[in-house]
């Protein structure tokens, strides 16, 4: 049953929500109209930018011939597609077992595959440079792929097993039954039923990849320098330079915050692992 | 019941991702503390003696390792009590009915799916640079002096930066808690005439403190962590003022190329992220009998 709420009070609810929520994403907001002005009306007063109404898109140019865009950008869609799908291979037959056939030890298991993403990344971080030097992997895609596939799939494995085990196991015995082979029950029952949560899945891990800030700017120098790394050589100033930030940062978290306000329910089950839904 | 056959299945399929992990912790982590205990600099190339403790002995008692200590103290106590005051405020406020609700809730989330390294830039450069900044506009519209953020607060600025990327963390886990409260409890406490205050203190509260402890260890897990904000704003300075735990185990391994004292720095790290992992283990652990 809904209560009724007055009227009054709901506007009241609204406008102070409404405001914080401008807040929260007025950053956001002020370097997607950054992006579209000059980069001398760009350091301007807060009004006298709102108000000028010379719009440009010349930045977007300008971030692509300074230090090539399209690439830093296709290195973020190969680094974290690619550890996401290669960490897929390995995490569902993984969780499939422990879900479907949990053993004595399989707690334990799943226990300490969630400890090895406790482990400080700069706890390691010395040996894997050195043997990323010296496997000639150092500012290598190949590489990041690895390291990114290795740091999520403890949350790979664990969202996966959350979603498979609310799969009822009845209707695996029914198919059983009527003498489907473990691979006709895979592939004909229990793939249909577990798509849902391996999209959630794929998503969450995408954008966690996507923005994953230690790694990426640790081991790559200029080649296979994704976003965060690029958007990170703006650190040092250089004259005028914040319609081209804005116009490179815009770029750089668009496609993830598109994809992020669909992942809402699953960033809370991916990022607690289970533990609160 | 599980036939023999499955089992084997079963052993084969978690195999892969079993050894893999296996591989990925044991062998960094077994060299990490094997480095620790060798005088080794890439800088200087030879032989590599074994020293015993005094890399952790130069680690330890260097200055600079007392104050990133305490500004990773700082650093993860301040944005906790930000992130999770403001986000059960946040989380209230948004379990209220009102107009546009999605709307706002996206609002609220985005800035955490905003990358370290921007969120660093934007607030560094349009909002706390003093001369074109938004805060320093204000402040010459104003007529005060503007803040030199960087410089005057340096720690301050970097809490503000990383609670504002992780307050939508604390709102969303908590609001998703926060609905699952039963609403008949609430009408019933409130028929009965408890105040909103004892409503929330005496219900509301106690239903959240379970999220509130996964809120907080799994922050410091992350917080233990932060790299990027400080990279592109403060290059851990002035001084050490920003440097946290994990910047000087950068700085000592990556920038002064000392693989004996950054292996040692790494060591300190991982037992001091056991400590918070073994209470959030636990959490998790019992959520998964129930």
């Amino acid at each position: 049953m809904a209560r009724s709420v007055k009227t009054s009070r709901k506007a009241v609810t609204t406008l102070v929500a409404g405001t914080l929520g401008l807040l929260m994403f007025f950053p956001v907001l002020w370097i997607v109209i950054l992006s579209f002005k000059s980069e001398g009306d760009a350091i301007k007063a807060p009004l006298a930018v709102l108000f000028s109404t010379d719009w440009t898109t010349e930045s977007y140019g300008a971030v692509q011939a300074r230090s090539d865009y399209l690439k830093h950008f296709s290195n973020s869609v190969v680094i974290s597609f690619g550890s996401t799908f290669l960490g897929l291979l390995v995490a569902i037959p993984a969780a499939w077992a422990m879900a479907f056939v949990p053993g004595k030890r399989t707690k334990d298991v799943l226990m300490w595959m969630l400890s090895t993403k406790m482990l400080p990344p700069v706890g390691v971080l010395v040996p894997i440079y050195l043997i990323f030097r010296d496997l000639g992997i150092l500012d290598s895609r190949v590489g990041l792929v690895f390291v990114l596939m290795m740091i999520n799939l403890p949350i790979i494995i664990w969202m996966l097993f959350t979603y498979f085990r609310e799969i009822p196991g009845e209707i695996l015995e029914a198919a059983r039954m009527d003498g489907a082979s473990l691979r006709e029950e895979i592939i004909h029952v229990l793939t249909p039923m577990a798509i849902p949560g391996i999209a959630s899945t794929v998503l969450l891990n995408i954008i966690l990849a996507w923005n994953e800030a230690f790694w990426t700017l640790n081991l790559t120098s200029a080649k296979a320098a994704p976003l965060t790394a690029f958007i990170a050589s703006y650190s040092s100033p250089e004259g005028l330079f914040y319609a081209k930030l804005s116009a490179a940062s815009v770029m750089a978290i668009a496609p993830i915050l598109i994809l992020g306000w669909f992942s809402q329910k699953q960033l809370v089950r991916g990022l607690t692992f289970g533990a609160v839904k | 019941m599980a036939t023999k056959a499955s089992r084997t299945a079963a052993r084969m399929m978690i195999s892969p991702a079993v050894v893999l992990l296996l591989g990925w912790m044991l062998v960094p982590l077994s060299l990490t503390i094997y480095f620790s205990f060798l005088r080794y600099n890439l800088i200087t190339p030879g032989t590599n003696p074994f020293v015993g403790w005094e890399n952790y002995y130069w680690f330890l008692t260097d200055p600079s390792f007392k104050a990133a200590m305490i500004n990773t103290l700082v650093l993860v106590g301040g944005v906790l009590l930000i992130t999770v005051v403001g986000g059960i405020l946040m989380a209230l406020l948004l379990d209220q009915p009102m107009w546009g609700q999605g709307i706002i809730r996206i609002m609220v989330i985005a800035p955490f799916f905003v990358m370290p390294t921007v969120s660093g830039l934007i607030w560094k450069n349009m909002f706390m640079n003093p001369v074109n900044g938004i805060f320093g506009h204000i402040a010459q519209g104003l007529g005060v002096e503007p803040i030199s953020f960087f410089s005057q607060i340096p720690l301050l600025s970097i809490i503000f930066i990383v609670s504002w990327q992780w307050l939508p963390f604390a709102t969303l886990i908590l609001l998703t808690a926060l609905q699952s409260l039963d609403q008949e409890q609430l009408e019933a406490a409130e028929m009965d005439g408890a105040s909103w205050i004892s409503r929330f203190f005496y219900i509301m509260l106690p239903h959240l403190a379970r999220s509130i402890t996964v809120v907080i260890l799994i922050q410091t897990i992350f917080l233990l962590s932060i790299f990027a904000e400080i990279l592109v704003t403060t290059n851990g300075g002035p001084g050490t003022s920003t440097t946290n735990l994990t910047y000087l185990i950068y700085v000592a391994s990556l920038l002064q190329f000392d693989v004996g004292m950054g292996s040692a720095g790494g060591v300190i790290a991982i037992i001091l992220a056991n400590i918070v992992a073994i209470f959030l283990m636990r959490m998790i652990g019992k959520n998964l009998d129930a």
